[in-house]
Parts: C-alpha cells; sequence; structure tokens
C-alpha cells in the first residue's frame, strides 16, 4: 500500500527544454495522497509536458521527480504505476470496449477469470454495464471518455492523470463529468492529478490547484485561495476577472504605494449619500456602462481621479429597468479592506 | 466522406462523354488481349477475329519455357517483396517517430528509383554489378527489383502511421506494456492491413517489371522478359496472348484487392473520428 | 528479458532511430546511390575503339560524343515527344480529373479512383503488347478507320515521313499514341489531387461575384489545379524519356535515348558512353524538377 506520510508526486528542480524553449522551467511542487490536484494554465504554459513527464512520457531535461519517495524521472511509462486518461481518449480502435479496459491486466498476465471480473466491476462503475463488446468507434464522446477512464482505474494506479478529459464535450456533458469524476475519484481514493485550461473547471473540482505560466508555478494553493488571494497579476487575469489597481488611482484609494487587485462582486455600489463602514476603501465616480446579464449586472464606473473600475452586482431586487436607470449617475464604491490581494510594488 | 471540392451538381454531359472517354481509353486495350486469347489466326492479328477457339489455353500451359518464366517470376517477387516489407517498414517507422534531420531525405531517396527512368536504375546496377564481377544470377534481379519496391511498402506504412493516433503508443505503455508488447498488440494490428496492401502491390510491381530486369538478369528469363521476346521477334502469337492474359490476371487480383483494403480501412478510420 | 531490451531501448531514442534507419539507407545508399555514382563515373571513362576494352581514365571524350549530331539527334526527337506526350495526356486528363474531384458522388468517385490508379500498377508490358494488336495493320484500329472511310486519311498521315511508317504499329506516331496511353494515370491523379484542394466555396464565391462558370473554371480553378498539371508532367516527361520498351517494340529506326542506351552498353558494349547517354534524361529531369518545384507542384504530388 502507498505510505500516507510521502507525497504521491513530488518535482525537485524539474526542467525540460526542447531546443531554446523553456517549457518547464525549475518546477517544485507537491501533491498530497489522495488529493484532487489541477494543474491550471494557458496552453503553452508548461502543465501538460509537466503531466507528460509524471507518466513517464517524457523526461525532464534537469531534476527528479519522486512518486511515493521512490525517483521515477528515468523510469519508462510501463514501469511506473501511474496510468493516464488522454485527451483524444486514445482507445484502441480494433479492440472491444472490454479488451480496451483488460489490456493493462492483459499485459501484465493477470488470469482470464480475473481479468474478466475486474473489467465488470470497472464498467459498472463507469455505468456501461453491457457495452463490454463494443467497438470503441460505436460510442458517443461522453461514453468513449467513460471507457479511458475504466481502462485507466482497473490497473489500480497510485496516481491518476488526465489530460484535459473534458475538452471534447459539450457543456452539459461536460458539467456532468464534472460532478462524476469527482464522485468516482472519492469512492476509488486515488490521487488525481487533472490538466485543464478551463478555470471554472478546476475550482469546481479541486482541492488544490497549481497556476502554470511560461515554464513555471505561479501558485499553488486551494481554489478559494488562488481566487481570493491572488499571489499575481497573471493569477488575478487568469482566474475569474479582477480590478487590477495601481498607480496614482491606488495610491489616492489605499494611501500606500502598491498595486492591488479586487474582484468585481466584493465591491459595494451604493448612492454618494452611502457611509461606507470604516474598514473599507471606497472612490466615487460615474457609471458608464451597464451591462444586464440576467443573473447579475456588470457596471464599469469612471473614477473621479481618472481610471476605472468593474462592478458586478446579483439582481437579486432589481430589474433590467432598475439597472439601466444608474447611467450616468455619480455613485460611491467602497469595500472591505481584506477584499483586495496585494500584488507586490 | 464528401470531400469539400466535390459539389454535388450534376456534371455537364460534354465534361461526361469526355471524363468516360477517358476511363474507356484507359481500359478498353486490356480487353482487347482477352478477345486475342480466342482468335485462330496464328500469324497475324486480324480484326474482326476469324473465328473462335480455346485451344492456346491448353497450349500455352503446356509450353514449359512459360512454366519456367512464371515460376521464377513470382520466386523473384515474393523475396522481393518480403525485403521491401522489411525495410519499407523499418523507414517509415523511423521517419514516423522522430523528427530527425533528413527526413525529407530519406522520402526523397527512397522515390528516386521510382523517379528516375527505369533505364537509370537498370544501367546503373548492371555497369555496378559488373565492375565488381558478380555474376548476374536470381539474386541480382531481387536487388533490382527491391530498390523500387521499398517506396510502395514505405508509403502506404507511412500513411497509415500518420493517420493512427498519436497517443495509441503513449496509451499502450502507459497501460504497462513494453515496446515489444506494445508493437505486437497495439501497433501491428493498426498496420497490417497497410502492409498487406503495401506488400501486395509491391509484389506486383515486381512481378511485372522489365526495364530493370533485362539489365540485372543473367540468363534467367522472369515471365516479362519472355513476353518481351516475343514482342519484339514475334514468334507463337496466339501464347503471348495468353500469357499476356495470365499476367493481367496474376497482377489484377493483389492490385485489385490491394486498392479494397485501403478504401475500407480509410472508411473505418472515418467511422472513428 | 523482452523488459530489459525495451527499456534500455526506451531511454536511447538516437539508438532506436539509427536501429530502424541503418538498414534501408544501408541498403539505399550502397547499392542505389552508389550504383548511380559508379554510373556517373563511368560516364567519365572511355571506350578503346580498336580493342572494345574500357579505358579508366578521366575524359569528357565520351560526354563530347553525346553532343554528335546524330546523337543531338536522338536528345531532340525524344524531348520533343516526352512534351507532345505531355501536352496530350493533360488534355485528356483534366475532364476526367475534373469530373473524379467535383461531379461524382463519393461511392462513384471510389470506383472512378481505382479504375485510374488499376493500370498504372497493373502489367506495363501487356498493356504495350494490347496496344500491338490493336495498331497492327489488319487490327482494329484499321479496322475500324476502314468502317469510316478514312483508310486514305490514314495512308496520307503515315505516309507523311517525320511521324508515318509502314503501319501504325511501326511509326512514331503509334509510339506515341501508346506513350500517351501509358503514361495518363500519372497525370490524372496529380491533377485530381490538386482540384481536390480547390474547396466548393471558393467556386461559389467566384459565381457569387458575378463570374459565369467558363470565367470561374479560367480564373479560379485552373490557376489553382496548374500544380497537378506540373506535377503530373514530371512523370510523363521523365518517363517518356527513359524508356525504351516502346521504341523497342513500336518504333522504327530513328532511335529514342532510352533505345540508344540500351544497344549502346548491349550490343555495342560501349558502357561509357551509354552512361554519358543517361546523364541526357537525368539532367533534364534535374532542371525540369527545379522548374516545378518554383511552380509549386511538390506540393501536388
Amino acid at each position: 500500500m502507498t505510505n500516507q506520510s510521502l507525497p504521491a508526486i513530488k518535482f525537485d528542480k524539474v526542467s525540460r527544454h526542447f531546443g531554446e524553449v523553456r517549457a518547464v522551467d525549475e518546477a517544485d511542487l507537491e501533491i498530497r495522497d489522495g488529493e484532487f490536484f489541477s494543474m491550471l494554465g494557458p496552453s503553452g504554459s508548461g502543465k501538460t509536458t509537466c503531466l507528460r513527464m509524471i507518466a513517464g512520457f517524457d523526461r525532464p531535461t534537469s531534476g527528479h521527480i519522486f512518486l511515493y519517495g521512490q525517483d521515477v524521472s528515468n523510469l519508462p511509462p510501463y514501469e511506473r504505476d501511474v496510468n493516464t486518461v488522454f485527451q483524444d481518449y486514445a482507445l484502441f480502435p480494433h479492440m472491444t470496449v472490454a479488451e480496451n479496459i483488460a489490456y493493462g491486466l492483459m499485459v501484465k498476465n493477470i488470469a482470464k477469470p480475473e481479468r474478466v471480473k475486474r473489467v465488470d466491476e470497472m464498467l459498472e462503475l463507469v455505468q456501461l454495464s453491457g457495452f463490454g463488446g463494443r467497438k470503441p468507434s460505436q460510442l458517443s464522446g461522453g461514453q468513449r471518455q467513460r471507457v479511458a477512464l475504466a481502462r485507466a482505474l482497473v490497473n489500480h494506479p497510485k496516481v491518476l492523470l488526465l489530460d484535459e478529459p473534458l475538452g471534447a464535450l459539450d457543456l452539459k456533458l461536460r458539467q456532468q463529468m464534472q460532478v462524476e469524476l469527482k464522485a468516482i475519484q472519492k469512492r476509488v481514493g486515488i490521487t488525481f492529478i487533472f490538466v485543464t485550461h478551463d478555470q471554472e473547471e478546476a475550482l469546481t473540482m479541486s482541492d488544490r490547484i497549481a497556476l502554470f505560466n511560461k515554464g513555471k508555478i505561479e501558485q499553488i494553493g486551494a481554489p478559494s485561495e488562488i481566487y481570493e488571494h491572488p499571489a499575481s497579476i497573471f493569477v488575478a487575469n487568469f482566474v475569474g476577472t479582477s480590478n487590477l489597481v495601481s498607480g496614482e488611482v491606488a495610491k489616492r484609494i489605499t494611501g500606500a504605494d502598491i498595486t492591488f487587485s479586487v474582484r468585481p462582486e466584493k465591491i459595494h455600489l451604493g448612492s454618494v449619500a452611502e457611509n461606507p463602514p470604516s474598514d473599507s476603501y471606497t472612490t466615487d465616480g460615474i457609471v458608464r456602462d451597464v451591462v444586464y446579464l440576467g443573473l447579475y449586472t456588470r457596471y464599469q464606473v469612471e473614477l473621479d481621479g481618472g481610471g476605472d473600475l468593474v462592478v458586478v452586482e446579483q439582481n437579486l431586487k432589481t430589474t433590467s429597468m432598475d439597472v439601466l436607470k444608474i447611467k450616468d449617475q455619480r455613485v460611491r464604491l467602497y469595500w472591505n479592506k481584506e477584499h483586495i490581494s496585494k500584488m507586490g510594488a | 466522406m464528401p470531400s469539400k471540392a466535390y459539389s454535388g451538381q450534376n456534371a455537364s454531359w460534354g465534361l461526361k462523354i469526355a471524363a468516360f472517354a477517358g476511363l474507356l481509353f484507359l481500359h478498353m486495350p486490356i480487353l482487347i488481349i482477352f478477345l486475342y486469347t480466342l482468335t485462330p489466326d496464328e500469324t497475324t492479328y486480324t480484326f474482326p477475329l476469324p473465328g473462335i477457339t480455346f485451344k492456346w489455353f491448353g497450349i500455352t500451359l503446356q509450353r514449359v519455357d512459360f512454366w519456367r518464366a512464371v515460376t521464377l517470376s513470382l520466386q523473384v517477387a515474393a523475396i522481393a517483396t518480403v525485403a521491401a516489407l522489411i525495410l519499407g517498414t523499418l523507414a517509415a517507422a523511423a521517419v514516423y517517430r522522430s523528427k530527425f534531420f533528413g527526413r525529407e531525405a530519406v522520402s526523397f531517396l527512397l522515390v528516386l528509383p521510382i523517379a528516375l527512368p527505369g533505364i537509370v536504375t537498370g544501367i546503373a546496377l548492371r555497369t555496378a554489378i559488373g565492375s565488381f564481377d558478380i555474376d548476374f544470377s536470381f539474386w541480382t534481379i531481387i536487388i533490382g527489383h527491391a530498390t523500387f519496391c521499398v517506396v510502395v511498402v514505405y508509403n502506404n506504412v507511412l500513411a497509415r502511421f500518420r493517420r493512427m493516433q498519436g497517443s495509441l503508443i503513449e496509451a499502450s505503455m502507459d497501460l504497462g506494456a513494453n515496446s515489444f508488447q506494445t508493437f505486437r498488440y497495439v501497433v501491428f494490428p493498426n498496420i497490417a492491413t497497410a502492409l498487406l496492401a503495401g506488400g501486395m502491390l509491391a509484389f506486383a510491381l515486381s512481378f511485372d517489371e522489365v526495364i530493370v530486369t533485362t539489365f540485372t538478369a543473367g540468363q534467367q528469363t522472369t515471365l516479362p522478359i519472355w513476353i518481351f521476346s516475343q514482342l519484339s521477334r514475334p514468334r507463337d502469337r496466339p501464347v503471348t496472348n495468353v500469357a499476356a492474359m495470365f499476367v493481367m490476371l496474376i497482377t489484377f487480383l493483389p492490385i485489385f484487392f490491394a486498392q479494397r483494403i485501403s478504401a475500407s480501412s480509410s472508411d473505418t478510420d472515418g467511422e472513428t473520428k | 528479458m523482452f523488459q530489459r531490451i525495451s527499456t534500455y531501448l526506451y531511454l536511447r531514442p538516437k539508438l532506436v532511430l539509427w536501429l530502424l534507419l541503418g538498414p534501408p539507407m544501408l541498403y539505399m545508399f550502397v547499392v542505389y546511390l552508389g550504383s548511380l555514382f559508379n554510373l556517373l563515373i563511368y560516364s567519365f571513362y572511355s571506350l578503346e575503339p580498336f580493342s572494345g576494352t574500357i579505358v579508366r581514365e578521366f575524359t569528357l571524350s565520351t560526354f563530347a560524343r553525346t553532343l554528335e549530331p546524330a546523337n543531338l539527334e536522338i536528345f531532340t526527337r525524344t524531348t520533343l515527344m516526352a512534351a507532345a506526350v505531355t501536352a496530350v495526356d493533360a488534355l485528356i486528363a483534366f475532364p476526367l480529373a475534373y469530373y473524379i474531384a467535383r461531379f461524382a458522388s463519393p461511392r462513384l468517385k471510389t470506383w472512378l479512383i481505382i479504375g485510374v490508379t488499376m493500370p498504372l500498377w497493373s502489367s506495363y508490358l501487356v498493356r504495350v503488347y494490347a496496344w500491338k494488336l490493336i495498331l497492327a495493320k489488319e487490327g482494329i484500329l484499321s479496322w475500324f478507320i476502314n468502317l469510316l472511310g478514312l483508310q486514305g486519311v490514314l495512308d496520307w498521315i503515315l505516309s507523311n515521313e517525320s511521324i508515318g511508317g509502314s503501319s501504325l504499329a511501326l511509326s512514331p506516331l503509334g509510339m506515341f499514341i501508346v506513350f500517351a496511353y501509358i503514361w495518363l494515370p500519372y497525370m490524372i491523379i496529380p491533377i485530381q489531387t490538386a482540384l481536390e484542394r480547390v474547396p466548393h466555396s471558393l467556386v461559389e464565391a467566384s459565381s457569387d461575384l458575378g463570374a459565369k462558370p467558363l470565367q470561374t473554371f479560367g480564373t479560379v480553378i485552373l490557376p489553382l489545379a496548374f500544380p497537378g498539371v506540373v506535377a503530373g508532367s514530371i512523370f510523363t516527361f521523365s518517363l517518356t524519356l527513359g524508356d525504351f520498351i516502346i521504341p523497342l517494340s513500336l518504333g522504327n529506326s530513328k532511335l529514342f535515348v532510352g533505345q540508344a542506351v540500351y544497344s549502346y552498353q548491349g550490343t555495342a558494349g560501349d558502357i561509357p558512353l551509354a552512361a554519358a547517354m543517361t546523364m541526357g534524361p537525368v539532367v533534364i529531369m534535374i532542371v525540369y524538377l527545379l522548374i516545378a518545384r518554383r511552380l509549386g507542384a511538390f506540393d501536388a504530388l
């Protein structure tokens, strides 16, 4: 069994260079046993290269990767207790669903009765009982995805890698699969490492998230931590939308020479007559643009001393007629001091 | 799968007639040979045929020189095909799996024997074999045939590799299969039909080759050389007619099946996407 | 055991590359390129005219012999034939390729493509032989011409010294027909490939902008298909240049390059001259390929 005290995956100054390009640059990382860990970032940020190095398809140019304490940096994929769900599923087209799932057991010479039993269990787990005899070409996208998942899980890997597995599915199916994946992970208790460029997906599913940018890890933390306290401008912009304030404007609001971000939904929009609480920052401005989005309304406010802020308010009681009246009105904005994240100098 | 150039419209009559006239031009001559196998006329090619007879089939089948030529050609084609399968598949795998400097050069080098006029390959091989004092034999014929058969297998297998999902090999290794198991259970089943198609085309190409063979053969007479000698010195014409039909049929079948295999395997590929 | 070898190789992708590439490249380099190079060297040797032995010393005299009027005439004749065959093949191939690419239903198209490629692979020699039957003096074509009452026209054409002969089966005109027939598929396939790449939306855009069908054809389709024509012409041109079977079977005493090479090395035993003569088609083809590449034909191959 796996040792609970050791991290499932540990990166020790791992770099991967392709010629001049530093796809991954001195990354340090620890992924805990049993957690649902997401690697989030734009394409080309190095997250997929990290995943491929954990799987063994690629090897680090320098540094070491440990799987439960064992240095696997130079082991081929077939000698690592790690399995992958591929972005394009990579189901073997010449085999049936059952043969696909049994593949890992077959190459390890596990006896046939045992194989059949475990394949059946897996088909049940992914709700595809009775589909064992079909060919992958006879399945829908969502079904193929489940087969790919079953094929990886049947081997009881120490870590399961998922490379943008929901990318090819439509929105409804995607949301359904997010819930299912999370439930399956809870049930099997295996460490999941999930690569995605979709921040919403990462926020919904993960225990912790690593944010990748240009081969470096910008921030690692729980979704709430990353959302509420982004460590850098990149994180603030990539995860959700943010107001970035710096220079003169920031100085006028906070009295200090800093750059900070504040989430649009944290800002309260009120009339100039309102008196904000003492533990808040405040500033006045004129509403220049109002976009009614049903669930909420987005306001763009031009601040008195220059600069602008985006504010989002839920339409709890207001209607579209109400919010549109605010256009070109003077308003007072304020928010709790705890809701800003300082970006350093 | 409709192509993007496909308009779905009807062609004008002029275009249809021109198109099918072109197709007819391609195929009609072959049918005429079949017709002439039935002629009772021994010395000329009179048309319309003066009558109909089936006796030439029997006569041809009793000719020892004909059978010797057929046997030799089959042996040469079989061995050249095996050589082409091995060399072509290795080259295709190398070009597919890695982006190395000069992979264009590899393709170019392999295509050269069929892109340059056959006589260049032929005389080059003959001169080289001659200058090393090697005797012209069964094996020199095969050496010549292998040079231009490799590219057929190479093209077929490489095309299949490129159509295969790249992640299949990674998936297999990820699931615990080593390189040999991956080849046996994943790569081979996926390229098998391409090997079959490429092999059949190579076989047909070798079975039929005459230009390079005239330069690399010694006293050996392959079936095409036998026919060629009949062609320039027209002795017993009716026997040549039957032999020609025989060659047509023996090359037609592998080519036809190779085409069908390629067509049907690309159909199923379309489904999985 | 296998596991160990597999892992050893997996960690050394360069070694695997050499293991895969080694055998085919060794074969092609040693056997094929080696022979070609050897041939090039021979073209700089000469033949001692009295003893008939090969003098293995560097000389340009053999190349000088290829430029003698008789040989120059052979080059000109062959090049003209290749050019004529290429032009006529392009004309015959275009409608068929156009029909396959633009009008044939997917099912019909599969069959048409098989129909076009089959002859490409099937016996070259037998197809030449078939034309010997067709073109023979008493053969099917003469019978047909007679039926149409055009015997006089045929006789008149055959009496023309530059293209005629005793019968169609022994005349440059006959050779021309057979060449055009034999290499036709090589022209159809690249043109069809090029036409496949012309999206139908482009044609619609052109007509939407007010072009009549013929204008669209001339201004949109033809220019885009032209690289395909050039690609096809590489084959028809090269193959005609180097062929000796068709001139030997259907020609008269006027030699073609392939035929000359064949007889120089065979009956005359003059390998240096034969080698130098083959450099003719090789040089012409290299120039042709360079031009073709500039015209973008390589993408259509």
